[in-house]
């Protein structure tokens, strides 16, 4: 499974499993208006830390945060490569 | 020193047209001085113990606002209470009267009790005398086993502030944090108090909040760091341009700091120590994490702090007065809490790097993993199991578990055993109490003294 599917799939998982409604996982959403909370999309980031086996925001000390569905698989993307 | 909320209630109107809202519905504060709630019968509700257990912010404003100097004790239901917090708050409590906004928040309080339904705004007919002193109850934000309910006064509350509110000119506050809680019970009475108009977020997504805020003027706005988080994840600020940005209820690291600096380079960025039992302790302007280490020097000032074997111990008039329920005492001998918060001196600052008791904070509202362990436990399949923190840069903390399956059960079904568990958690805990994560071990320590190892900091 692609980064891009495996990140989207969590996304998708972990808005059923907290009774979020997601609208659209396009890469152009703004991540607040997705319908996830920060709870989810710590959950999200802590499940693909074991699937991928990186966590891209713990590596820096300061990192820009993304704000968009696409930034962030491309800091996934970018992290696995 | 305030003794009520209505000592200011001249102020309300100051800030020509000060109101509140919380996206849905907005009160102009004088309105609380011009009408009630409760019809005629405000009165009977003179020395009470009351439970406050509102569904609706506002709702819980026009109750604390009314009750203050009326009722002997309000004790305030927290948004995500559990089933049984009204029976066991009742209980500790020794409350006469619940006060509630709906029907439906009222049922799942004990039968035999007096319950009190909020009625639609009326004009106030006689003038209230607001003479008796009142408690103001909050529970601890994370509790295994009976809450522990903590008990301030309108002067311990507004003691962080309310010396300057003579001179300072009334502001524009906005918070993500909810009123029924510390944090933001904090910014109601800074705004009750001090005059000025409160924008709280509610149910709003952050984008909705910073925009709605940035139209409306909003100059201060609070939360904590998670809060912050998400709002740089919105990118740009959307509007909001704050003089004033205030993140407390966690530790506020390096990055945060550094990123609300950048997307709010005017604003005046300060980060508070402050916890439902120590009050507000103090607050570090720099833009540095941690805090200087002239803070803990003895000094005249209202607040003393001292660091005991690494852990932040505090005194001051801004410190609850007692516990209801719970068999430890809020204070010491010499009249410090121990904030459990353990800190490590580097250089001329002390850093935050964790709690001694291995209480995890999601978001700014704490876990006691034994809270966890005994749902997960209860599983037939589990011997044991061991509930941890683990560090996020969205939240904080988030939790996780370990699961030691009962020995002698032939082939174990890991992903079935898995999914009960959450099942049980979810159907048992809030949202931010539930495992993220759930992984099988094979054993868990146990340390001499017969109990789970736990790796705290």
């Amino acid at each position: 499974m692609s980064v891009r599917s495996t990140v989207i799939a969590q996304f998708t998982q972990v808005a059923n499993e907290q009774n979020k409604r997601v609208d659209s996982l396009s890469d152009e959403v703004v991540l607040l208006d997705s319908g996830l909370d920060s709870l989810c999309f710590a959950i999200v980031v802590a499940r693909l830390e074991d699937i991928l086996d990186c966590d891209p925001f713990m590596t820096a000390d300061s990192i820009e945060f993304p704000t968009t569905v696409g930034e962030f698989i491309g800091l996934y993307e970018r992290a696995v490569s | 020193m305030i003794t009520s909320i209505w000592q200011m209630s001249d102020r309300w109107l100051a800030g020509r047209g000060a109101r509140i809202s919380d996206g849905l519905e907005t009160y102009a504060l004088d309105r609380f001085s011009a009408q009630t709630r409760f019809g005629n019968r405000l009165e009977e509700l003179r020395g009470k113990s009351v439970l406050l257990i509102a569904r609706s912010q506002l709702d819980a404003v026009w109750g604390m606002v009314e009750l203050d100097g009326v009722a002997r004790r309000i004790i305030i239901c927290p948004p995500d209470a559990s089933d049984a917090f009204a029976g066991a708050a009742v209980q500790i409590g020794n409350a006469d009267v619940v006060v509630g906004d709906s029907g439906r928040s009222l049922e799942e309080c004990p039968a035999e009790l007096w319950k009190f339904e909020l009625r639609q705004p009326e004009d106030r007919r006689a003038a209230t005398e607001r003479t008796q002193p009142t408690e103001w109850v909050l529970p601890t934000s994370g509790t295994s086993g009976p809450p522990k309910l903590v008990v301030h006064t309108l002067a311990t509350l507004s003691a962080a502030f309310s010396g300057a509110t003579h001179t300072v000119k009334p502001v524009s506050w906005g918070t993500f944090y909810d009123i029924r809680r510390f944090g933001g019970l904090q910014i109601l009475l800074r705004t009750l108090i001090g005059g000025g108009s409160l924008f709280l977020a509610g149910a709003q997504s952050t984008g909705e909040f910073l925009r709605t805020a940035g139209g409306l003027g909003v100059t201060h706005i609070s939360g904590t760091p998670s809060h912050w988080r998400r709002v740089l994840m919105a990118g740009e600020p959307r509007g909001a341009a704050p003089d004033y940005v205030r993140l407390s209820g966690e530790i506020a690291d390096q990055a945060i700091l550094d990123g609300l600096a950048r997307i709010f380079p005017a604003a005046r960025i300060a980060h508070a120590f402050a916890s439902t039992e120590a009050g507000v302790a103090f607050e570090v302007e720099d833009g540095i994490s941690g805090f200087p280490a002239g803070v803990v020097e003895p000094s005249n000032s209202d607040v003393r702090l001292e660091v005991r074997n690494g852990s932040l111990h505090v005194r001051s008039n801004r410190m609850a007065t007692h516990y209801l329920g719970g068999e430890s005492p809020l204070k010491d001998d010499r009249g410090f809490i121990d904030t459990g918060d353990l800190v490590e001196r580097q250089a001329d600052r002390y850093r935050f790097i964790g709690r001694r008791t291995g209480v995890i904070n999601v978001g700014g509202l704490k876990v006691h993993p034994e809270e966890v362990e005994a749902i997960i436990n209860r599983h037939p399949s589990v011997q044991m199991s061991r509930v941890m923190a683990k560090a996020s840069r969205i939240t904080g903390a988030i939790v996780i578990a370990q699961i030691m399956p009962r020995a002698g059960l032939g082939a174990i079904d890991f992903p079935a055993i898995e999914e009960d568990v959450i099942r049980m958690c979810r159907r048992g805990l809030p949202a931010h109490k539930v495992p993220a994560r759930i992984q099988f071990v094979q054993t868990l320590e146990v340390g001499s003294s017969g109990k789970l190892v736990r790796h705290h900091a």
